[in-house]
């Protein structure tokens, strides 16, 4: 009647652990360059931005495996 | 639970009405309204709507200038678009009304039928970010432009040339470009699809928790995120049209 399955919730929490450091390490080193050099934020943000999308797209990978499982 | 998917309203003829179409063209009617206001008074001295309009078209075609360079002008509209539509989307879904006004499949009154205590089993507008059929749309539509552009602007044989190439590693390399082609079309929706949905299942039972206060950390944190999605969007999309519209470099 009720069955226990971790598999989807194990499938995203291990997948995301690296996408979730490495848009920390992006996030990181760009507030760094903004400390840097404050003028150029605005060239800086939408790479950051865009750096993080592809990490991220590591992290969308294995919430579709998630969702199949 | 809110629910994530779209729901049929009602069919005319085999043509599901969906919530999400009706969010959609809701959508699609205030972006229409603003911009027959905003041409009608267009005037030097910017009212306050059309402040707005002109600080975000602004920011975009700075950030494509920025990157595109020449190729801006063919890249802006198609970014513009994305980031407009996905944007104000993603902002419309989290006004009181979506998600919680709709139908009831079985009547579960509370007070004598005048409050519920759930929400809809129905509702009449959902997000329409948060249905895989949209995000998936905006992705073949991201995609094929992108291709379609490259094609255009750098000529059949050199867009061929990117993915088959006579020297092996550069096949490699071109084969595994060919492949991420493909993957964008799950990339781009899955991200989309997967930031709204759960930030709204997160907001649902956030107010399940606790009506009142509870929930509105996390309506900043989503006004973000809806935000800062659409500009992911529109950005990938300005990326990869400007990296396959670049003429291609001589191999020494």
């Amino acid at each position: 009647m009720f069955t226990l399955s971790v598999s989807g919730g194990l499938i995203i929490a291990i997948g995301a652990l690296g996408p979730g450091i490495a848009i920390g390490l992006i996030g990181a080193k760009a507030m760094e360059a903004i400390g840097r050099n404050p003028e150029a934020t605005g060239r800086i943000v939408p790479n950051m931005i865009l750096a993080m999308a592809f990490a991220e797209s590591i992290a969308i990978y294995s919430l579709i495996f998630a969702f199949l499982r | 639970m809110p629910s994530t998917g779209p729901e049929t309203l009602m069919s005319i003829s085999g043509f599901h009405v969906t919530n999400t179409l009706l969010a959609t063209l809701l959508v699609d009617l205030v972006i229409v309204a603003v911009i027959i206001v905003v041409r009608r008074r267009l005037s030097l001295a910017p009212g306050r709507l059309q402040a707005v309009v002109e600080s975000i078209v602004e920011y975009l075609q700075g950030i494509i200038d920025q990157v595109a360079g020449p190729r801006s002008s063919l890249i802006f509209p198609w970014v513009a678009v994305f980031f407009i539509y996905i944007a104000l989307s993603n902002l419309i879904g989290l006004l009181p009304g979506f998600g919680t006004l709709g139908f009831y499949s079985k009547a579960d009154p509370w007070w004598g039928g005048f409050l519920y205590l759930h929400l809809p089993d129905v509702p009449l507008l959902h997000v329409s970010t948060a249905d895989l059929n949209v995000t998936l749309a905006l992705a073949i539509v991201s995609v094929i432009a992108t291709n379609a552009i490259a094609i255009r602007t750098v000529g059949l044989g050199t867009y061929l040339k990117r993915f088959f190439a006579l020297n092996p590693l550069l096949l490699f390399v071109g084969l595994l470009e060919l492949l991420q082609e493909f993957t964008k079309f799950v990339t781009f929706s899955f991200r989309l699809f997967g930031n709204i949905s759960a930030g709204e299942a997160v907001l649902g039972t956030m107010s399940s928790l606790l009506a009142f206060v509870v929930p509105i950390p996390f309506l900043g944190f989503e006004l973000l995120v809806a935000l800062i999605q659409g500009l992911v969007f529109a950005l990938l999309t300005m990326a990869f049209m400007t990296m396959l519209t670049e003429p291609h470099h001589k191999e020494e």
